[in-house]
């Protein structure tokens, strides 16, 4: 007999570290997300009792896809439409048949990639694409996933269940995109993790310790999706961003949680693991030559964590590194902080003017990060008032608590210098 | 399994009768329901009269009132429809971004339930 406690968590180990595993398994073999969550949570009940009288068996997970699979047979058979039924229950048999609990979860098929692209599916909405993912692959809860997204339990359950329905309504199919579907499908996938990433990133870690989570998850996902399609550029791309990013995690915060700009971190307090592991994948995936938008991203975070101080920056470098981004991705951000390394590679007033002409027609008024950006050009010239200026109007523009204090912080330096 | 192909636009958006572009838009409508109808997805499909045509009805209390004008007054209008046979809802939006108004207007795909028994 195991002790409770030690039965408790390796039951929690397991669900977490192969819920995603088990349930794409039994989605495969059920067609359908509900009854296949339904039945391994009743599976997972029912190895509390099992697991504590028998010990635990050799391989937990297998055991939890085969006891879920008997559930089905048993919902399957209590369910209304019985006759109708009959072929998936005699399926089941034979699958039974097939598996067994002394398996190990190796020699199940991983069918997590197929599950990642129902979840992210285009005929559903982007935050129910990255609820999904979490709760499905992820086996996050549905509360825990709430207070991530700061949505009532209640608003989260409904927001999934009608995913559900909805899956289950319309066919959304359980499988990879064809060869000429799977760019855009696949860029859906990884705009949801980098979303989770980025969700998790730009919380403060210290306050709410279940958003630094999401960045784990985000990163575990990655690799799982890197490790099952290991041809495809972007997902390797992705996976250096969020790992470079990722290692200067701690440094990025004060105690008090606010904020620290890139220049004024504490760089032996990057994590130098993480460093190495994304630079390591940068190196094996650049010269495949397939280039986008991560892995260029990537590469930027790379040249930063790899320089000593930042003084040393190579702007040169990650000046030409925007500029091949620009031309991909032509968006503000990417503008924006490609002007921001022109002030350091060439001058300062040369990005001023570059900033200039791309608002040409005040399309940027209202996007703050443009009027952050010039306060900063304006105070490194000692232009403290039109700095204020813009920096007031960025305040007024920004939707982030954190940022908002930033960006005083900035504001009261400027006003400190005119006056 | 069907689904439905609901057709959605804003009448002047598309191309006018008598305009040289009307010709080829009903053209491309055409091809659109051979292609359907030789894929074997074909279940039905017809165009609508415009929503000044529309009449709504309603019983409240045993009465029926009628009103002049459609359900919705919206910008962009019910013009169409076709019901098709599709394995899965990749299928069916597929065919629906084949759909000629697509390009100027909206196409809402709904599956068509099935009873139980």
């Amino acid at each position: 007999m195991l002790p409770p406690l030690t039965l408790e968590r390796t039951i929690d180990k397991t669900v977490r570290e192969e819920w995603g595993r088990i349930l794409a398994s039994l989605v495969k073999s059920l067609g359908d997300l509900q009854l296949a969550e339904d039945c391994l949570q009743d599976a997972i009940v029912s190895a509390m009792s099992h697991w504590r009288k028998n010990g635990l068996p050799n391989s937990p997970a297998a055991w939890l896809i085969t006891v879920a699979r008997r559930k089905a047979i048993d919902r399957l058979r209590k369910g209304q439409s019985f006759a109708a039924k009959q072929n998936e229950i005699s399926y089941l048999f034979d699958l039974e048949n097939e598996t067994n609990d002394e398996m190990d979860i190796g020699d199940i098929p991983d069918k997590r990639l197929e599950l990642i692209f129902t979840c992210c599916h285009p005929a559903l909405e982007e935050k129910t694409q990255v609820a999904l993912t979490l709760r499905t692959l992820g086996g996050l809860s549905t509360e825990d996933i709430a207070r991530a997204y700061l949505d009532s339990a209640d608003t989260m359950q409904r927001r999934l269940s009608r995913a559900k329905k909805k899956i289950a309504a319309v066919k959304i199919p359980y499988r990879v995109p064809d060869q000429e579907d799977l760019p855009e499908r696949l860029s859906t996938v990884l705009r949801v993790l980098y979303l989770i990433f980025n969700e998790g990133y730009s919380a403060s870690s210290g306050e709410c310790l279940t958003r630094s989570d999401l960045s784990e998850e985000a990163i575990r996902l990655t690799r799982i999706v890197s490790r099952l399609l290991p041809n495809e550029t972007e997902v390797a791309g992705l996976l250096a961003l969020m790992l470079l990013h990722d290692a200067r995690r701690t440094a990025r915060t004060n105690p008090d949680g606010s904020m620290i700009a890139l220049e004024h971190q504490n760089r032996a307090r990057w994590n130098n693991a993480k460093i190495t592991e994304g630079v390591s994948i940068l190196t094996d995936t650049l010269p495949k030559r397939r280039i986008g938008p991560y892995q260029l991203q990537a590469a930027i975070s790379a040249v930063h964590d790899q320089s000593p101080s930042w003084d040393d920056t190579d702007w040169q470098e990650i000046l030409a590194l925007y500029d091949l981004l620009y031309e991909i991705q032509p968006s503000p951000v990417v503008l924006i902080n490609r002007a921001m390394a022109v002030s350091y590679a060439r001058s300062i007033d040369d990005a001023l003017t570059l900033l200039d002409q791309a608002n040409g027609d005040g399309e940027l008024d209202t996007y703050q990060h443009y009027f952050a950006a010039r306060a900063d050009l304006f105070s490194r010239i000692e232009k403290f008032e039109q700095a204020a200026s813009d920096l007031k109007t960025s305040i007024g523009l920004s939707k982030n608590d954190q940022e908002r204090a930033f960006l005083h912080a900035k504001l009261e330096q400027c006003q400190k210098n005119t006056s | 399994m069907q689904f439905i192909c609901l057709i959605y636009s804003a009448p002047n958006s598309e191309p006018q009768p008598g305009t040289h572009e009307f010709g080829a838009y009903m053209q491309s409508y055409g091809a659109f329901t051979e292609k359907v109808r030789a894929d074997g997805k074909f279940v039905s499909g017809d165009a609508l009269q415009g929503t000044e045509t529309a009449t709504t009805v309603s019983v409240r209390g045993g009465k029926t009132e009628t009103m002049d004008g459609p359900f919705a007054e919206t910008k962009e209008q019910l013009g169409g429809y076709y019901l098709l046979d599709c394995k899965d809802i990749d299928e069916a939006l597929e065919y629906a971004a084949m759909i000629p108004t697509a390009a100027h207007g909206r196409i809402e795909v709904r599956p068509v339930v099935v009873w139980d028994n």
